[in-house]
């Protein structure tokens, strides 16, 4: 059943993504609508997934790097789709579509099992909202990524005067800065928010707020990035190129930090030991 | 014979100094035709003046003379010496002149291949030479079919679609920048005419907020008057620099207007906001190296220009098509100018045997005695016939031949076997 669902959200999202991407080339509005009705189903497919498996195991279903990965995807989708209801920018999706499509991928390509024995120091609420809410941040800051790459493509078109296929299909340079800057300014509470309740879990469940393990203290790098990017671009003024420039090195910053030292540590909060291995 | 002529000059053959002189004062539009009308070599002229050319498009049966009395028009208009005119002129006759007119109209012959404007100014042209009756059969023919070349090659070709001037390609620009333009300021530094177009255009998209900067501080009032807009003073720049979204740079200034200093210097209190230089100046107003700065944009007239060739393969091939539209329609019109030499054979041939259909009838009804109305429209309908049928095979054979080399043969043959030149 689960894998039944798992599987038909994926069929559906790539189906989207290669019609998102014939949409960019091509230009047909047809072809975008259907996309996204495609990839509304696809979402609420991989909803289904994600709720089928929360049931099951008792707990935010991102225990192995290959769920994480799945969920990441899911809330790359989410957020994307709620951006197109506020900013109706079609071709945000040929960007963003196949970002999701990527991890889901990756996700299935990883061996591994989605469901493992849980241990019951994961079945807590505040671990769900920590989850949550650093992903919907995460989730967040791809769409500010994506803005941002599609904003360097266009601009430097623009400065450059030669003008290639994509600068009829990319939006003004404006509207992609707003999407970046709001994307950045919903982002930003909602990882600090999922910091914050990281921390309350680890005190209830570890009896210490922060622990300084490999990936808090990258978490913590990331966030102070976006916070230097914030900042400046809150009250300097930054904005257009450099704007965009940052938020993808910090982007990369936080994909590291989620894959990764992951990988590479095997502090608790690695995939290895949340599969099970004790905490050292 | 019958000579199309035009004699002009357009962006490619003349200075914009020059231009300028010609197509400054609206009231030379009058004055030109009022002048071609009282010159007795003409028989049929227009005159068109746009910022990217002045034509005098005329018939005549003395090409010579003609030649020189618009040349003396065009000087008294301008006040510009002889030399100075006679270097930029093109003189064109008959098919060179046909194609030309057909290449203006649908716009092959624009600075910026495609605009929309000229096809408009050529009518309103036509329509001032039709008000003083300067315009008589050939005229008529050829404006007719230059606006019908003209809808061809706009709905045949895509030449017109990507861009249309270079105002509106920086309204284009402008937007692809600002997203929408509604309450973006706008400085405008010198004036010239197609810097009011672009600001006219901007203003067309929503912009409200305008400030007009010169030398003179009258003229800047002036054009500030003219779009509502709030005039400055030109030490006022650096500071209007600050508000600005959309720079329009159009002064004669050696030197340039905007330097890169002036513009680093005030990104910061500008927050960063983008800024777009349209610089229609030539020599240029705003440094290059402006465009070096963060957030900052400079296009100029060449820029713009390279903007509305970004399909230029596409574009030139379209243009191919267009070429061959004109051709098409040249070969047409010529075919039809060269009819017109036989019309006059053709109709004295018809007079002629209604001349005698006419007698033959008055002195055949006098010995039919009465008759009654019937019979008499019975017997008129069969001579008219009989007439028609016999005078037609002559007719289309003239007709064929009059755009072959054999015509004045055919002609001069026809004249003899029906007496044409008799009385």
């Amino acid at each position: 059943m689960a894998w039944l669902l798992f599987r038909l959200a994926l069929l559906l999202i790539l189906l989207a993504t290669g019609g998102m991407i014939v949409f960019i080339i091509r230009q047909k509005k047809g072809i975008f609508r259907w996309s996204y009705r495609i990839l509304f189903a696809g979402f609420l497919v991989h909803t289904l997934f994600l709720a089928h498996q929360f049931a099951v195991l008792g707990t935010a279903p991102v225990l192995s790097l290959k769920s994480a990965l799945g969920f990441f995807a899911w809330t790359v989708t989410g957020i994307y789709l709620l951006f197109q209801l506020r900013y109706r920018l079609m071709v945000l999706g040929s960007f963003i579509a196949p970002l999701a499509a990527i991890l889901l991928i990756l996700s299935t390509s990883i061996p591994g099992s989605e469901s493992v024995a849980v241990r019951p120091l994961f079945k807590s609420l505040w671990l769900t909202f920590h989850v949550l809410t650093v992903f919907a941040g995460d989730g967040m800051f791809a769409v500010a990524f994506a803005a941002a790459v599609m904003y360097l493509l266009q601009e430097r078109q623009i400065k450059r005067k030669r003008f290639g296929s994509l600068y009829k299909r990319l939006p003004s340079l404006e509207t992609l800065d707003a999407i970046n800057h709001r994307a950045l300014v919903l982002g930003f509470p909602l990882l600090t928010l999922g910091l914050v309740t990281g921390a309350i879990y680890a005190q209830q469940a570890l009896g210490r707020f922060w622990r300084w393990d490999p990936k808090e203290v990258w978490s913590l790098i990331t966030w102070l990035a976006y916070a230097v990017l914030l900042h400046e671009r809150l009250t300097v003024g930054w904005r257009g190129r450099r704007a965009a420039l940052m938020s993808i090195a910090c982007f990369l910053l936080l994909i590291f930090t989620f894959v990764g030292i992951s990988l590479i540590s095997s502090d608790y909060h690695s995939f290895r030991s949340l599969e099970g291995a004790a905490v050292p | 014979m019958i000579r199309i002529v035009t004699i002009g000059m357009n962006h490619r053959t003349a200075p914009v100094e020059l231009r300028e002189c010609l197509a400054r004062d609206p009231q030379n539009v009058p004055r030109a035709l009022v002048a071609l009308q009282e010159n007795a070599a003409i028989r049929e002229g227009l005159f068109l003046s746009t910022c990217n050319r002045v034509e005098v498009l005329c018939t005549t049966d003395a090409s010579e003379k003609a030649h020189e009395g618009v040349v003396s028009i065009l000087r008294g208009l301008g006040g510009v010496p002889d030399g100075e005119i006679l270097e930029g002129l093109y003189v064109l006759e008959d098919t060179a002149c046909v194609q030309h007119v057909f290449q203006v109209a649908s716009s092959l012959d624009s600075m910026i291949v495609g605009e929309p404007q000229i096809l408009g100014q050529l009518k309103e042209a036509y329509v001032q030479a039709t008000q003083r009756r300067m315009s008589g059969v050939i005229l008529n023919r050829l404006m007719h079919r230059a606006f019908h070349v003209a809808k061809r090659v706009r709905t045949e070709t895509g030449i017109s679609d990507a861009a249309v001037s270079i105002s509106y390609a920086a309204v284009e620009l402008a937007k692809k920048i600002f997203h929408e333009l509604t309450g973006r300021k706008v400085l405008l530094i010198g004036a010239g005419e197609m810097a009011e177009l672009a600001a006219r255009h901007l203003l067309g998209n929503g912009v409200s907020d305008l400030s007009v900067a010169n030398r003179t501080f009258g003229r800047a009032v002036e054009v500030a008057e003219e779009f509502r807009g709030k005039p400055v003073s030109f030490d006022e720049i650096g500071s209007e620099l600050l508000d600005a979204d959309i720079v329009i740079a159009s002064t004669a200034s050696p030197e340039y207007v905007i330097t890169y200093e002036q513009v680093k210097g005030c990104l910061r209190k500008r927050r960063n906001r983008p800024l777009f230089f349209i610089d229609i100046a030539v020599p240029r107003d705003v440094e290059p190296r402006v465009n070096e700065l963060g957030n900052v944009y400079v296009y100029d007239i060449d820029d713009l220009k390279g903007v509305i060739e970004i399909n230029r393969a596409q574009r030139e091939q379209e243009a191919v098509k267009a070429q061959r539209i004109v051709q098409e329609e040249v070969l047409r019109f010529e075919r039809w100018l060269k009819t017109l030499g036989v019309v006059p054979t053709i109709v004295s041939l018809k007079e002629k045997v209604d001349a005698i259909r006419r007698a033959e009838i008055r002195r055949s009804l006098t010995s039919l005695g009465p008759l009654t109305e019937e019979q008499e429209r019975v017997i008129e309908v069969l001579t008219v016939s009989i007439a028609e049928k016999i005078i037609h095979d002559p007719i289309v054979t003239l007709k064929r031949k009059a755009d072959r080399p054999s015509r004045d043969q055919v002609l001069d043959v026809t004249r003899q076997l029906f007496h044409l030149d008799e009385s």
